[in-house]
């Protein structure tokens, strides 16, 4: 699946794609790669920060990332399919999603209303179970935000289907404490990014609990770690 | 026409400044630093503030070539920050409101950075990193509040630099992250430190238990240079933050940044920030020391804003609070 040394191949292949957006770490493109619609992510060199850094982290994140989109895959969790990864130019090559919206862009279109509201509930719950699922295999995504959850429509009398993407973060880890962290960062993101969603967020814990097999402790470390939050906003 | 002088003295800085409808008529500043090795502790930093304040305040006054009944509001920080300190200020601004018959006003202090980094740079709606000696937040507004995004989990960036500091002796004077910076520069060797960003969030406590125990090992073998350390711990620090602030405009799809703060005015933080929007085609706004670091007329502008709007603080409610977060303020001065 991966391929050392000349990656020339690979950055005139993109070339001939078309730039999605640049996100944080990563350009995207949007491509065909042997007949099949892909996604190629290409983690390029940083330049506000020192070679040996940029080096270390952009070669240890793609790693990363295929590693967890695979045991993830595994558990039956919906994550994009890994076609291709080159990791002398830092791209992996995936799925693309056909006709799926960030989760961000679905909650914001789809608030203010009753049957809106039972929607979102549904959605999340169904958030809460996957990403017990996925603690429960010990994948610590290390960037749950709602741009990083993609919803596609099943088949018509079924709930969206949702994938988790973006696993740069990501790493493999057991301790509680890990998955709590996981936890705290996707719930200020989520209130941050949906502000007054409150309760939605508590149902999603609520299913979180409920679906996984080792919940208390990571639910302890979660409000230890809140606690810690408090501190922070001391002195300045 | 709206004149609010503004009080501030949550650390180890007192300053009074002056606004008048964004313009800064006088903003004078004193700081209280200790001997190497030594941070600031609340009682002694409050006694420093004591001692200094009416001076700072005649001074406030002269330079504005105002006097007390050309005021129409005494703004204060409420907090975050030490108690003692901020009781001290309290105090003072309560006492004056009431001789000068004038509304009272207590300010959120990283509301106070925000407003100042608004009001100097014209950014109009930036993702803002605040980064000081008790904050390492990554802000933006929506809704009518500075919604926090990322921030650390454990201490500030500007704790990290400041203990890092005392350990290996650099001077606190001006300041211990500006000698940092100075040694910086003449550091040749990087040091691979930990690197910990969690989604939008950091921790640095890991970093300093790190380069503590490093810096004991490494000077004592002479296996590398004190400034060979600051260099290295800044590359790595100020990589995390601009890595966390890229994240949350990716996230937001915002087009502008501002960095306000203490450690604001480190250079390198704003080279490295400067790449950042370049490489994404965003714009970068940053102050100075005047600006950055604490001082009197950050909190004049957003109580000047918050007058505006109608608010006052009753007497009765002029307490002060060691911790107040960013977000708790209704932002009732913009859309």
């Amino acid at each position: 699946m991966s391929a050392k040394g000349d990656s020339s191949a690979v950055l005139s292949y993109l070339s001939g794609l078309t730039l999605l957006k640049q996100g944080a770490e990563a350009r995207v493109y949007r491509g065909q790669f042997l007949g099949k619609a892909v996604i190629v992510k290409e983690r390029f060199s940083k330049s506000y920060r020192h070679p040996a850094l940029d080096e270390k982290l952009t070669h240890r994140r793609s790693v990363q990332e295929v590693r967890s989109i695979l045991r993830c895959r595994k558990a039956g969790i919906l994550t994009p399919v890994v076609y291709f990864v080159d990791y002398v130019s830092h791209c992996i090559f995936l799925e693309e999603i056909v006709g799926s919206v960030t989760v961000r862009d679905h909650i914001n279109s789809t608030k203010l209303s009753e049957a809106g509201n039972e929607r979102l509930k549904l959605l999340a719950e169904k958030m809460g179970q996957i990403l017990a699922k996925m603690h429960d295999e010990d994948v610590i995504h290390g960037d749950l935000t709602t741009s990083n959850m993609l919803l596609r429509k099943g088949s018509e009398d079924r709930e969206p289907d949702l994938w988790l993407i973006d696993f740069g973060l990501s790493y493999i880890s057991s301790l509680p404490e890990d998955k709590g962290v996981d936890l705290y960062v996707l719930e200020k993101a989520f209130l941050s990014t949906h502000p007054n969603t409150e309760t939605l967020f508590q149902i999603l814990l609520k299913s979180y609990v409920a679906s996984s097999k080792k919940s208390s402790t990571v639910i302890s470390k979660l409000d230890e770690v809140r606690l810690r939050g408090r501190k922070r906003s001391m002195v300045g | 026409m709206t004149i609010v002088i503004g009080f501030e003295g949550s650390a180890n800085k007192i300053g009074i400044g002056i606004v008048r409808d964004g313009e800064v008529l006088s903003n004078p500043r004193r700081t209280y630093i200790t001997p190497p090795g030594q941070g600031f502790l609340p009682s002694q930093t409050a006694k420093h503030h004591r001692g200094v304040i009416l001076t700072v305040l005649k001074e406030a006054l002269q330079e504005a070539g105002l006097k007390p009944a050309d005021i129409d509001c005494v703004a204060y920080t409420k907090g975050p920050g030490m108690g003692a300190p901020l009781v001290t200020v309290a105090i003072v601004a309560r006492t004056v409101a009431q001789l000068w018959d004038k509304p009272l006003l207590g300010v959120n202090h990283c509301v106070g950075h925000i407003e100042m980094g608004r009001l100097v740079t014209h950014a109009s709606n930036p993702t803002v990193l605040y980064v000081s000696g008790g904050n390492t937040q990554v802000i933006a507004y929506s809704e009518r509040r500075y919604r926090i995004f990322g921030e650390t989990i454990d201490i500030a960036v500007g704790n990290c630099l400041d203990r890092f500091a005392r350990v290996i002796k650099i001077s606190n004077d001006p300041s211990p992250g500006y000698n940092i910076e100075q040694m910086a520069k003449k550091g040749k060797r990087y040091i691979e430190l930990p690197y910990t960003v969690k989604g939008m969030d950091v921790s640095f406590s890991g970093i300093l238990s790190y380069i503590e125990e490093a810096a004991e090992k490494m000077l004592g073998s002479g296996e590398c240079a004190a400034e060979d350390l600051c260099f290295s711990l800044q590359e790595t620090l100020f990589a995390m933050l601009v890595e966390i602030t890229e994240r949350a405009m990716a996230h937001c799809g915002s087009q502008e940044v501002l960095i306000v703060g203490g450690v604001g005015c480190n250079l390198r933080l704003q080279e490295m920030m400067g790449i950042m929007c370049e490489e994404r085609g965003a714009r970068l706004f940053a102050t100075d020391e005047r600006f950055c670091i604490d001082n009197g007329a950050m909190i004049a502008q957003a109580g000047w804003e918050m007058f505006r709007s109608g608010q006052q603080t009753e007497l009765s409610d002029s307490w002060v609070t060691q911790r107040y977060r960013t977000d708790e303020v209704e932002v009732t001065w913009r859309d």
